[in-house]
């Protein structure tokens, strides 16, 4: 099962490696990693998507709050959250094709950040699914190149059904327990 | 620091030092009293400055391999309770450290590494004498670091000690570049460290103990398994009275040994692949384990899926990593050992389990460890003939191989931190370097180290760290010529191929090695002058002395579960 686990860390050489060597030694492959600076300049958020069986990912968790560089592990696969992923495609285009890419680019709500006389630049951000979606649709055109930021993701405060950043939904249903939160630090 | 009554490091505090003179105060505010080393171009100038500095507060031993340093600071560091400290050069030196570090983790052994690195600009050039130490030991240590400002110095260390004795204790390496070494820094040592994301969980959850409580009070036939996290938690004390109190049998795991005295009637003895009959059946027979300190590694479980499967299972541990990795647990409780006993023990009763003990007396009697006697020497009469001489005051260091197992059955150890030991990496060449550690900590008892004709060659050098220091440890070498528990999985489980590898070609004379060495040897071949040279030799209590004794070599150890076994598959001869 994927899991899409968030780690606040110290902002210091070696946690990344600390982190990835984890994973690694227990034969994990991550999926995907992004890491970057929260509102405390000393603290880093990462987000890591990886795939395997409950037990296996509790194992990782507890792992991962042992390490003295980090300071809060939260799994939240289980409940709802937040997922955004930029990419970058570099779409193969003659004078025929410019257009459709042009229309596919629309329907995805992605932007044109470059053009050249046989390629076009693609700026896209979504979920993960909706980038994946959008490569396939583009794929036939022929990808120069791409590339993928990796996953961030964050907890949802708001407590309703979402389809998309822009239409939200309200369906009355009775709320959810949502299943184990924060790990305690230990 | 302990308010003595002469601080050395008084007239220094906010003075402008170097790097160097700042780690041999930081060593002298951390109480340190010895520490372990190996001599290297890198690395004089801290030497030099420890004995010019603290030369009548802090002992060093060089040993002659960096292998032996780490494995002695290792031996002092469970012999004692308190942390291990190493210093060594950089490069090749800090190297030679990765087996030794690797043991102390696994084990969960309090040490403080530092190692010397070149200077920060260099880093990463390939220079001479250079290597990724911080990176090659990540994976192996609680945690590491590399200090790259001089006014970081101090607080790494308060914070390396920090680490590696608290919680879970573990190896934490500190790596000092030369150019911080010689910069110089106002000399401040923090009273406390706040690391942000290191936490441990000491207080046990009292409803978690209510309910183990609980659980306990409804049983008959329990068993309590006891684990090195005693040890690390000065816990034997109130074990014994949980025992006691509930009328409990006690295992230990290899870790474990001599939190319960071994000539009790209660005690079981070791569980696991090379434990007793009678303790495996009654943890596997029981209908409630408690687990104190232990990890449940596989040599102890043996099959997962089928260890203690009637039994509901409390397990108090401080490492809430190792609950329920292994083994589920009914009741998990994160914690100190001491702190989580202290609190369990008023809220049990005293149980009635004397158709349980009942049992156990039977098949104690019924399955008892055994081994035929004859002229030739067999380890165990040697190991229960020291245990006759010594009434169990001695501290064994063994090294790993089939008589460590027989030493575990056979010595019936009494106190915690005698029986020292590598348990969870195995790793041989331990014992002889771990001795002179263990001598730096216990001077009111004999300490033995026990050696198999394999491992001791592999740090053979540190005989003479021992003759230089006149360290007064009974160093037995059991020479059955051949290497030996490789051959006893080969015959067990693949055809008798072993004369390929097994045999020791080489076979040194031990007698030149010692005389070499200038240490006092003697041979012992059959098995009635066991006794009379043992106790010649425990008698030379001012020197080292070597034992080797010629041993049968068809024998294996006995009982034993196969790997992936479980109690069912358990052979006992």
């Amino acid at each position: 099962m994927r899991h899409t686990i968030s780690i606040l860390v110290e902002n210091k050489f070696g946690v990344l490696t600390r982190i990835a060597g984890l994973f690694s030694a227990k034969g994990y492959n991550i999926e995907s990693i992004s890491v970057g600076p929260t509102e405390d300049p000393t603290i880093s958020r990462m987000t890591i998507v990886t795939n395997g069986d409950d037990d296996q990912i509790e194992q990782i968790i507890k792992q991962l709050n042992k390490l003295i560089d980090i300071l809060k592990v939260v799994d939240l696969t289980n409940e709802p959250f937040v997922e955004r992923e930029l990419a970058l495609i570099k779409v193969k285009v003659n004078h025929y094709t410019r257009s459709d890419v042009i229309e596919i680019s629309d329907i995805f709500r992605a932007k044109v950040v470059d053009i050249g006389p046989t390629t076009l630049t693609i700026e896209v951000t979504g979920r993960s699914d909706k980038i994946t979606a959008m490569i396939n649709m583009l794929a036939p055109y022929g990808i120069v190149e791409l590339a993928r930021t990796g996953v961030v993701a964050l907890k949802r405060e708001f407590k309703g059904e979402v389809y998309d950043s822009k239409e939200i939904k309200i369906i009355k249903r009775k709320s959810k327990q949502t299943q184990k939160d924060t790990q305690q630090k230990g | 620091m302990e308010k003595s009554k002469h601080n050395p490091n008084k007239d220094f505090y906010g003075k402008n030092l170097s790097g160097i003179e700042i780690l041999v105060r930081s060593l002298i505010e951390e109480n340190v009293e010895v520490v372990f080393g190996c001599p290297g171009n890198a690395v004089l100038g801290i030497f030099d400055a420890l004995m010019d500095i603290a030369g009548d507060i802090i002992k060093i031993i060089f040993t002659r391999h960096e292998a032996g340093a780490i494995l002695s600071a290792s031996g002092y560091a469970r012999a004692s309770g308190k942390p291990g400290v190493v210093i060594v050069s950089s490069g090749p030196s800090a190297s030679n450290l990765v087996t030794g570090i690797a043991d102390a983790n696994m084990d969960s052994i309090p040490l403080v590494i530092f190692t010397a690195q070149v200077p920060t600009k260099l880093i990463g050039n390939e220079t001479f004498q250079e290597v990724d130490i911080v990176g090659i030991t990540r994976p192996i240590t609680k945690h590491n670091f590399l200090v790259i400002k001089i006014n970081e110095l101090a607080e790494t260390i308060k914070s390396a000690f920090y680490i590696a004795t608290t919680g879970r204790p573990g190896p934490v390496l500190v790596d000092l570049p030369r150019d911080v070494m010689s910069e110089k820094f106002t000399f401040v040592y923090p009273d406390t460290v706040n690391l942000r994301g290191y936490n441990p969980v000491y207080s046990a959850h009292t409803g978690q103990i209510r309910r183990a409580a609980e659980i306990i009070n409804n049983s008959s036939k329990p068993v309590i398994i006891a684990g090195g996290g005693v040890i690390s938690s000065n816990a034997s004390g109130e074990l014994r009275e949980l025992a006691r109190k509930i009328n409990s049998p006690v295992t230990t795991t290899l870790m474990g040994q001599g939190v319960y005295p071994e000539d009790d009637p209660l005690s079981l003895g070791m569980l696991g692949m090379h434990g007793t009959w009678y303790a495996n059946m009654a943890v596997n027979e029981s209908d409630c384990i408690i687990a104190i300190g232990s990890r449940f590694d596989e040599r102890t479980t043996g099959d997962v899926s089928k260890f203690a499967v009637n039994a509901k299972k409390i397990h108090i541990d401080i490492d809430p990593a190792s609950i329920s990795k292994n083994v589920k647990v009914d009741v998990p409780i994160v914690g100190d050992v001491k702190d989580a006993l202290k609190k369990l023990i008023p809220l049990v009763k005293n149980l009635n389990t004397e158709e349980w003990l009942h049992q156990i007396k039977k098949w104690k009697q019924e399955h008892p460890l055994k081994y035929e006697q004859g002229k030739e020497i067999r380890v165990q009469y040697v190991i229960e003939k020291l245990r006759e001489l010594t009434g169990g005051n001695a501290v064994l260091v063994t090294d790993v191989g089939q008589f460590q197992m027989w030493t575990a059955q056979f010595f019936k150890f009494l106190y915690p931190r005698t029986h020292i030991t590598s348990g969870g990496l195995g790793t041989l060449g331990f014992s002889l370097p771990a001795s002179i550690g263990v001598a730096k900590a216990i001077k009111d008892r004999p300490v033995i180290s026990l050696n198999g004709n394999r491992g001791i060659q592999m740090n053979i050098h540190e005989l003479a760290t021992i003759s230089a220091y006149n360290l007064p440890i009974k160093i037995l070498i059991f020479n059955d010529e051949h290497i030996d528990i490789t051959r006893q999985w080969q015959e067990l489980h693949w055809k008798k191929s072993f004369d390929q590898i097994l045999i020791d070609k080489a076979r040194p004379n031990f007698a030149k090695i010692a005389e070499a060495y200038g240490i006092q040897f003697f041979q012992v071949e059959l098995s009635y002058d066991v006794e009379p040279v043992l106790k010649k030799a425990l008698a030379l209590k001012d020197k080292p002395v070597m034992i080797e004794f010629k041993t049968i070599y068809e024998e294996n150890v006995y009982p034993y579960i196969p790997p992936g076994g479980s109690v069912n598959d358990i052979i006992e001869h």
